[in-house]
C-alpha cells in the first residue's frame, strides 16, 4: 500500500503523489511516515523532507521552511512556508 | 457652434484618450489571468490549514491560558478595520467599494459606542478614510514597492498586526477586501479575522474521531498555527484582491473604450456638418458676388 503524499505551499500545490515513505524533519525529531500510520500532528523545523518513491529508491531531498506535517487515515500533508525550488 | 479646428483637436483628443484606455484594458486582460491562476493555486494550501485549524480547535476548550489570538481580549471597545485596495486607479469604482463597505461598517461600529481604528493596504482610499478620521488611521502597510503582493508582503503585514494587537491598541480586527467573483463582478467583502473565528464544525467532524497525537502539545501548536492562519487570510485576501482590480480595470476601461468610439463618432458628425456649412456659406458667397456683377 502506498502513502499519499502532499507538500503544499502557500503559492502553489508542489506535489500530490503516492510514494513508499517519507522522512520530515518534525520539532521534536525526524519521523518517517509509512503507509497506515497513526494519525498525528507535529510542527516542523527548517529542514529537508527526504521522500521515498519506493523501498529501495533513493531519497529525494526537498527543503523546506517552516510549518506542519499532519498525517491522516489519508495520508500525509506537509504544510510548509515555502519550498526551496 | 465650435471652430473646425477646436473639433478636430478634440476628436485627437478624445482617440488618444481611447488608446490609452485600450492598452490598459488588454493588460488587465492579460494581468488577470495570471493573477486568477495565482489565486487558484493558494486555494489547496488556505482549504488544508483550515482544515487543521478545525481538528485543532475542536479539541481544544478556550481557557484563560488559550491563546489571545483565539480567546481575544476580553473586551470588545476598540476595533480594527484592515481596508485592502489597491496601488492605482483605472480601474473603476474597485476602491471606492472598499472603501465604502469598511465606511459603513464604521459607522454602525460607532453608532454601538465602539472606537474605530484603521489599518490600510495599498495607495488608494487612504485620503478618503483621512479625511474623515484624521487621528484614526494606526497603520498602514505600502504595495506599491512590490510588483505583486506576495506571501513576504502577508507576513509583514500579520507581524504588524499581531503586534500592535499585543500591544493592545486594539480588541477585534476585520478585514476589508474585494472576493473576485469573475471578471465582471467584484464583492466588498467584511471578514473577521482577529480574534480568529471558530473555523466550522465540518472540518473538525471529519478527523475528530480519530486519536490524533500531537507533537509538541496542542495548545503549543495552535500558538504556531494561529499566526500562519492569519498570513494565510490576508495572503488570500491580497490575491483576490488583485485579481478583482484586474477584472474591475477590465470591465471600466472596456466602458471608457466604448465611450470613446461614441464621442468620436459623434464629433466627427459635427465635425463634418460644420465643414459642409462652411463650404456652402463660401459658394454662396461667390455665387451671390457673382451675379451682383
Amino acid at each position: 500500500m502506498a502513502l499519499h503524499f502532499e507538500l503544499v505551499t502557500p503559492a502553489r500545490l508542489v506535489r500530490s503523489e503516492d510514494v513508499y515513505q517519507v522522512v520530515v524533519p518534525g520539532s521534536e525529531g525526524e519521523f518517517g511516515v509509512l503507509a497506515g500510520h497513526a494519525p498525528f500532528m507535529s510542527t516542523i523545523k527548517d529542514g529537508v523532507v527526504k521522500v521515498f518513491k519506493t523501498e529501495n529508491s533513493p531519497a529525494e531531498e526537498i527543503a523546506i521552511v517552516g510549518g506542519f506535517a499532519e498525517v491522516t487515515p489519508e495520508g500525509l500533508t506537509v504544510l510548509a512556508e515555502s519550498v526551496a525550488a | 457652434m465650435a471652430s473646425l479646428k477646436e473639433l478636430k483637436g478634440r476628436i485627437n483628443s478624445v482617440k488618444s484618450t481611447q488608446k490609452i484606455t485600450k492598452a490598459k484594458q488588454m493588460v488587465a486582460a492579460a494581468k488577470l489571468r495570471k493573477a486568477q491562476t495565482a489565486a487558484e493555486a493558494a486555494r489547496p494550501y488556505a482549504s488544508r490549514l483550515s482544515q487543521v485549524m478545525g481538528s485543532l480547535a475542536s479539541r481544544i476548550v478556550i481557557s484563560e491560558n488559550s491563546p489571545k489570538l483565539l480567546a481575544g481580549t476580553g473586551k470588545n471597545a476598540v476595533h480594527l478595520l484592515v481596508v485592502a485596495n489597491s496601488d492605482r486607479g483605472l480601474c473603476g469604482a474597485f476602491n471606492a467599494n472598499i472603501v465604502k463597505a469598511a465606511r459603513l461598517k464604521a459607522k454602525a461600529l460607532e453608532a454601538e459606542g465602539k472606537q474605530v481604528v484603521f489599518y490600510l493596504i495599498g495607495r488608494k482610499g487612504r485620503a478618503v478614510i483621512r479625511r474623515e478620521y484624521p487621528n484614526g488611521i494606526i497603520g498602514g502597510f505600502d504595495t506599491s514597492t512590490v510588483r505583486e503582493a506576495g506571501y513576504a508582503e502577508a507576513d509583514a503585514i500579520v507581524a504588524e498586526l499581531v503586534a500592535l494587537y499585543e500591544a493592545g491598541k486594539f480588541d477585534v480586527a476585520h478585514l476589508f477586501f474585494s472576493k473576485f467573483r469573475s471578471a465582471l463582478l467584484q464583492e466588498p467583502t467584511e471578514q473577521q479575522i482577529i480574534p480568529v473565528p471558530a473555523p466550522k464544525a465540518d472540518a473538525a467532524g471529519k478527523s475528530g474521531d480519530a486519536v490524533v497525537e500531537y507533537e509538541p502539545e496542542e495548545e503549543e501548536i495552535l500558538g504556531q498555527l494561529l499566526p500562519r492562519y492569519l498570513k494565510t487570510q490576508i495572503f488570500g485576501a491580497l490575491l483576490e484582491n488583485a485579481a478583482s482590480e484586474q477584472g474591475a480595470s477590465m470591465t471600466a476601461m472596456d466602458n471608457a473604450t466604448r465611450n470613446a468610439g461614441e464621442l468620436i463618432n459623434k464629433l466627427t458628425i459635427q465635425y463634418n456638418r460644420s465643414r459642409q456649412a462652411a463650404i456652402t456659406t463660401e459658394l454662396i458667397e461667390i455665387i451671390a458676388g457673382a451675379e451682383a456683377l
